[in-house]
């Protein structure tokens, strides 16, 4: 097959495909970036450029509030003050950092560790039953919250855990996503490997266990991530089953802080990404993979 | 001899299979339970609580809780509401990263930075760019100060007509690398003889992109066109976490309606209200199952 000539309609073409996805690829960063940037910026400066919008009837008496909003990237002078406030005095803001890392961990764990059994038993043998119940999970994974939070809360109100972090937690373990994503990957072994290791004497555990775990770690690793944002960012959970608001994840509790506080919050919005950008930062390869194999409901 | 030694062989390899049936459904056992404590079995009463008048005299009333439901105003407000905002975002949420996807695949230089850049929306939890959507959509915020200097009217964005804009501009800010991906794997799978061929053939690029890319794409397009409708009903959470439990009326969704009916104790309209999303859901998901089967099979032919 010859080879593309680089002529000069294909070279504007492609500058001009570069420079709309470069503008959009800009837009899609700015508020990250514009969040981290406003984090570094002094109380006053912030009360001077957002004032307008977020200040409170106290604050009315300070000269320094403009009327209009000001958007700036780049402080006036860089300072690491809020950060300080927020990690070494004010503790309710840390409490609910880690209120979420107390509701999202388990959930991870737990949840991958169902879902490493249940997928290896939805791979391993493929009857009707299972297809059949395996759709069920699929529904189910697809729900969204206006149904499933009255099912949760009428058993959480059943067992008593109700405002308690079970209420949360468990209905999480057992969300059926990574069940979805890792039997797509188990069924992607080779029925050879297993037959051969069974020949040698292998039971279904040692099976499950040292060959098909091991073998889906990459998709592990992607399911890890996507559980991981899908509960570091959770919301609904919040309004019904656990309304304690000691007990509130920074996912919620962040959009609350608005007033009086703004300069704070912004140090907090970004204290509260750095977990998942983190993840993003190492695992980007795996997220993409993950999504990758998401797309589709067959294998 | 030979046909004793086949049938042993064929009585053990059933016996294989169905020792294979049981022992790994034994794996399943934790995660059944599970689902059966947790959604199944108190989904049951749900759809019980769907059909009598009140948990206390459990009378058996039919669909009347369905029609009354129907007639409900704010039920029908949120319906609605829920309704449009997936018109709108909807379409969007496929069409701009195929687009992108698209891109991304041609000759461009930053292919993988650009990749990141638009992933990583994703990964940013909703509450933390809350405070940014407020800067820029508040009645004296950015958009506000851009509009008045071109001689246009300050509005409150997000509580105006254009809120449902807003909302939909974050969604897809959180959406479109997900769907940007989904796009980007399936055009790295589609088969290059087809496309060679029509290339000697002499097709133009247009040609081989409407009849051979996007015949092979079009599972991948449905499937992402029912992910994005299905996460336009979780819309809610950025409503939410921008305006509270009472935002503007064309804001009002499905899922505030629930809440209020959590925070009154009505069982019965929050029982069929769920119901309803429940059938609703079944279809969709039906129609993705249904529909992937057939597109396959065009596709392998």
């Amino acid at each position: 097959m010859k080879k593309k000539k680089l002529t000069l309609s294909r070279f504007l073409k492609n500058s001009l495909t570069f420079v709309l996805v470069f503008a959009f690829s800009l837009l899609f960063l700015f508020p990250t970036v514009f969040t981290i940037a406003n984090s570094f910026v002094s109380e006053s400066e912030i009360n001077a450029n957002y004032g307008s919008i977020f200040a409170t009837g106290e604050s009315g008496g300070k000269v320094y509030i403009s009327e209009k909003v000001n958007l700036k990237l780049i402080p006036d002078r860089v300072v690491f003050t809020q950060y300080y406030t927020v990690l070494f005095k004010s503790p309710d803001y840390l409490l609910k950092f880690w209120n979420a890392v107390i509701l999202v961990l388990p959930i991870v764990v737990f949840q991958l560790i169902v879902a490493c059994l249940a997928s290896y038993g939805f791979a391993r043998y493929r009857g009707k039953l299972r297809q059949l119940i395996f759709f069920a999970y699929i529904v189910l994974m697809f729900m969204p919250y206006q149904v499933t939070l009255v099912p949760n809360y009428l058993v959480a109100d059943f067992l008593g855990i109700l405002e308690t972090r079970w209420a949360v937690i468990l209905p999480g373990i057992f969300s059926p996503f990574a069940v979805f994503l890792l039997t797509k990957s188990m069924k992607r072994i080779p029925e050879s490997i297993i037959e051969a290791a069974r020949l040698d004497g292998a039971g279904e555990w040692q099976i499950c266990t040292r060959i098909c775990i091991p073998a889906c770690r990459s998709s592990i690793f992607s399911v890890i991530i996507l559980i991981f944002i899908d509960y570091w960012n959770m919301v609904e959970q919040f309004i019904v089953l656990l309304t304690d608001r000691d007990k509130m994840p920074l996912s919620v509790f962040l959009s609350e802080i608005n007033t009086g506080e703004i300069s704070l919050a912004f140090a907090v919005a970004v204290i509260y990404m750095i977990p998942a950008l983190l993840l993003f930062l190492y695992g980007e390869e795996y997220l993409v993979e993950g999504i990758s194999s998401s797309g589709g409901l067959k294998d | 001899m030979l046909k004793k030694y086949i049938k042993n062989k064929k009585r053990k390899q059933f016996n294989e299979h169905k020792r294979a049936k049981i022992s790994s459904a034994f794996f399943l056992l934790p995660s059944l339970i599970g689902v059966a404590v947790f959604f199944a079995i108190p989904f049951i009463v749900v759809l019980y609580y769907s059909v009598i008048d009140d948990p206390v005299n459990k009378n058996f009333v039919g669909f009347d809780n369905f029609i009354s439901l129907f007639g409900n105003e704010a039920f029908r407000l949120a319906a609605k509401n829920t309704f449009a905002i997936s018109i709108l975002a909807v379409p969007l949420a496929v069409i701009l990263p195929l687009l992108l996807a698209v891109a991304l695949e041609g000759d461009i230089p930053m292919k993988s930075k650009l990749r990141t850049f638009l992933l990583s929306p994703m990964m940013v939890p909703v509450a933390s760019v809350v405070l940014i959507w407020q800067v820029v959509f508040h009645h004296q915020g950015v958009l506000s100060n851009i509009v008045t200097l071109f001689g246009g009217q300050a509005v409150d964005w997000l509580k105006s007509e254009y809120g449902i804009y807003v909302v939909v501009l974050l969604f897809l800010w959180k959406n479109i690398g997900y769907n940007m991906i989904i796009f980007m794997a399936a055009i790295g799978n589609i088969p290059k003889f087809p496309i060679e061929a029509a290339m000697v053939d002499g097709a133009s690029e247009r040609q081989i992109f409407f009849s051979i890319k996007l015949r092979y794409l079009s599972p991948s397009i449905l499937f992402v066109t029912i992910i994005s409708l299905i996460n336009s009903f979780k819309i809610f959470r950025e409503v939410y976490l921008l305006t509270g439990n009472y935002p503007y009326k064309s804001l009002y969704t499905l899922q505030h309606y629930m809440n209020n009916m959590f925070i009154r104790f009505e069982y019965q309209k929050l029982s069929t209200a769920s119901v309803i999303m429940f059938v609703v859901m079944v279809i969709i998901v039906g129609i993705l199952f249904i529909a992937e089967d057939r597109f396959g099979k065009d596709v392998e032919h």
